[in-house]
């Protein structure tokens, strides 16, 4: 019996509660229109790009492979709608960098069925068959690390996975769409955990939700397995919650050693999203053309979690939810990771989780004051990997970047921002402690 | 359309320097008002005169140096309201004026103001006048005299450079019952007379303005903390090895040392624990580290009430505790995420 009182949700250690803003959470995922012409860059995951085989004035089938995977740590790219390649060249990336890109004319009479589809017996398939079919999925991390899912499943023979935890926390502030996908693809999602089982051999799954999320842990609960080889576990509300290390954690008590990855504890750990798109595209036989994003924030008249073909470029997305002209600072992803990008001419990629759009000063004053570290302490209440930020920031300011990383564990830092968001100084701690590794990494390669 | 750019964070809390140095003011003004009460004029001339001093010299210095203001932070504000706390209600202002001055010159703006200063300004201010004028800084008077509200004690309004007059004969005038001229402390330790518990958690004994009322200091924190703009760690390891090392010697010698309650609502230990010790700047940033320099000052503190020439420790204890800060932070590093022993499988 569990006593309410003495019962918490499961959680780590410091962190920050900021205000959530999960408004859309109670909107259910609606489809987007197709834009006119779609952007669709040859990388869009962590590895090497894809490559190109369709040529330029090639009439292409939404669900159709445009480019290959070239080698294991990489993914092939599936066009997102019928149309006919108008050019395939470098175009703007939301990084700011040229990326190589197919630009596609999407043909507005045809219906958009996904065209091409192979459906698989996936109960039949042994692990490197479908480590194959993953693969063909296209499908990356799409929590935002876009870190191949077949390369994550891939289990090394020498390790023995004990754990999957499904990351299901979505602790930034604003993003619901994987709390939606909790709510009405949970089928598919309880399908893609049980590949995801198979492949890596892991005999138990633990999904982890923070319990500001209720009816997605209802709904999961109700659709589990009667085997209980799947549970899901409330998390307490709090970021960074559902980073790798504070997820594992939590769930496990257990702590990844210092540079290494979860495989070293007997652990792994996939997305929600993730999984629910590989459950339900695999034994289809489909490529990833479109996932679910969460467009937020005061600068948008409709908010809410909307299926969006990749490639769609940002202006043609806020114009259709009903972006303000106040709206000036864009950020892909949560306010609390995510970037700000310089153009609305950069398309969506099967990494981005959301799209968040402010006024001038609607989410921080546009400067604040910046004051020297009254040395309050809040940083290092906070800092999820109990880092000392305070003293990081004071030798940042010196440059002694060597220093940081040889005595105060500078790498260990994953840049969640909880110091930034505490210090009442304003000093941006983050931005320093990127710098700075930049700066040894540039050293290092020297 | 012009975009706006910025690195992530992109949300940010709302606490700010002047947000937490504004609600501490806020939670002294409590404190003032009862010292103000108590002593009337004298009292309320002297915390005006110490803070009007130091936001002058902040603002001089500001000049001197072409930095934009810092009056704005607030923090200028709290060292001169502290200071005048810790300082006799009935002393001279013009030595109140130097020792604002000290304080904000010597004890903040020498190291490169706020956030780099290694003492709490406060104490500097204190620890200077204690130095340059031990006669008026132990001359007490009597608290809720009848004329506290229609004229000054005679030595608050000493001319400048000039030795504050005698008062005796003033304070006998005032014909307040039993007053010795002496705190608290200063009984203990010279005449070996304790006072009640009573009297000093409502403040109605002989002290520095300031240090009079235990419970309202004790809310006042109180309050700063629960609104986290305060660490409370630092008080309650204050007071708790005060008391700790206070019991141990009662337990050794019972007849000469007083009780733990005695050591802890007596003298400036309360206002030093709660307003003092717990400085930001001045005290350490690591979990463990605010507990040893707690537990540091608290022990001194007693030895020097004890064992030193002196009645009251508190000031040089704090100070000493700011010395150590950069030492003890050094050494109580915390132990990075993924580094610790692992624990038990789930």
């Amino acid at each position: 019996m569990r006593l309410p009182f003495f019962h918490r949700a499961a959680t780590f250690e410091h962190g920050i509660h900021p205000d959530y803003h999960k408004e859309t959470g109670s909107l259910p995922i609606k489809r987007l229109a197709f834009a006119p012409r779609l952007i669709v860059p040859l990388s869009q995951h962590i590895g090497k790009p894809a490559v190109c085989c369709v040529s330029v004035g090639e009439e292409v089938l939404r669900g159709q492979v445009i480019a290959t995977a070239d080698g294991f740590v990489s993914l092939p790219v599936h066009a997102p709608a019928t149309g006919v390649v108008e050019a395939i060249g470098v175009m703007p990336a939301a990084n700011g960098k040229m990326v190589d890109s197919i630009t596609l004319r999407v043909y507005e009479a045809d219906s958009q069925q996904v065209q091409v589809s192979a459906p698989r017996d996936i109960e039949a398939m042994d692990k490197k068959e479908l480590l194959a079919a993953i693969q063909s999925t296209g499908i990356s991390g799409l929590g935002g690390a876009t870190f191949p899912a077949h390369v994550k499943l891939s289990v090394p023979p020498d390790v023995v996975i004990d754990t999957m935890v499904v990351n299901g926390a979505e602790c930034e502030p604003f993003l619901t769409c994987d709390h939606r996908i909790m709510v009405e693809r949970t089928k598919d999602l309880i399908r893609g955990i049980r590949i995801a089982m198979k492949v890596s051999g892991a005999p138990r799954t633990i999904i982890g939700v923070e319990d500001n999320k209720p009816d997605a842990i209802a709904a999961i609960r109700a659709a589990l397995p009667a085997d209980g080889t799947i549970t899901v576990q409330a998390l307490e509300t709090k970021y960074p919650q559902g980073a790798e290390d504070t997820i594992i954690y939590a769930l496990l008590g257990r702590e990844i050693p210092a540079g290494q990855r979860p495989a070293s504890i007997g652990v792994l750990v996939n997305n929600v999203m993730t999984l629910a798109y590989l459950g339900r595209l695999l034994p289809a036989g489909e490529g990833i053309v479109e996932r679910v994003l969460t467009v937020a924030g005061p600068g948008v008249e409709k908010p809410g979690n909307y299926i969006v073909p990749i490639g769609t470029p940002l202006r043609f997305l806020l114009e259709q939810v009903g972006a303000k002209s106040s709206a000036q600072e864009i950020i892909l992803g949560g306010p609390m990771m995510g970037m700000t990008i310089s153009s609305l001419d950069v398309p969506v990629t099967k990494g981005t989780s959301g799209v968040l759009a402010f006024g001038k000063g609607e989410l921080q004053e546009e400067t604040p004051r910046v004051y020297a570290c009254i040395k309050c302490g809040e940083c290092l209440k906070v800092c999820p990997k109990f880092l000392n930020p305070s003293q990081l920031g004071l030798l940042a300011a010196k440059r002694e970047y060597a220093e940081m990383a040889e005595r105060y564990n500078l790498d260990r830092c994953f840049e969640c921002g909880c110091c930034s968001y505490v210090c009442p100084s304003h000093i941006p701690l983050v931005q320093q402690f990127r710098i700075a590794k930049a700066v040894n990494r540039e050293k290092a390669s020297a | 359309m012009s975009m706006e750019l910025r690195t992530s964070p992109h949300q940010i809390s709302d606490r700010s320097v002047e947000r937490i140095m504004k609600h501490v003011v806020l939670s002294l003004l409590p404190v003032c008002g009862f010292s103000i009460w108590q002593y009337g004029l004298s009292a309320l001339a002297l915390l005006l005169t110490v803070t009007a001093t130091c936001l002058a010299t902040e603002r001089l210095l500001n000049r001197a140096a072409s930095q934009p203001s810092t009056l704005n932070d607030w923090s200028a504000t709290i060292t001169g309201v502290l200071l005048a706390l810790t300082l006799p209600p009935a002393f001279p202002l013009w030595m109140a004026v130097v020792a604002g001055f000290v304080a904000i010159a010597i004890g903040k703006a020498l190291f490169g103001g706020l956030g780099f200063n290694v003492f709490n300004p406060a104490l500097i201010g204190r620890a200077f006048v204690q130095a340059a004028f031990p006669v008026a800084i132990t001359t007490w008077v009597p608290a809720f005299s009848a004329q506290r509200f229609s004229e000054f004690v005679p030595t608050t309004l000493t001319a400048p450079l000039m030795m504050p007059p005698d008062i005796v004969e003033w304070i006998k005038l005032q014909a307040v019952d039993a007053f010795t001229g002496a705190t608290p402390l200063a009984r203990w330790k010279f005449e070996n007379v304790v006072a009640s518990s009573y009297d000093l958690l409502t403040g109605v004994v002989t002290a520095s303005a300031g240090e009079t009322s235990a419970i309202l200091i004790l809310l006042c924190g109180a309050y700063l903390a629960a609104r986290k703009f305060m660490d409370w760690r630092i008080p309650v390891a204050v007071l708790a090895s005060a008391a700790l090392t206070a019991w141990m010697f009662q337990l050794y010698d019972p007849t000469h040392y007083p009780a733990p309650s005695f050591v802890l609502l007596s003298g400036g230990l309360m206002l030093g624990a709660v307003y003092m010790a717990t400085d930001m700047a001045t005290s350490p940033v690591t979990p463990l580290g605010v507990w040893i320099y707690g537990a540091v000052i608290g022990v001194v503190t007693v030895m020097i009430r004890y064992f030193g020439g002196l009645t009251e420790g508190v000031m040089y204890a704090i100070l000493l505790g700011n010395a150590l800060t950069p030492f003890i932070d050094l050494y109580t590093q915390p132990r990075v995420f993924g580094t610790r022993q692992q624990g038990k499988k789930k």
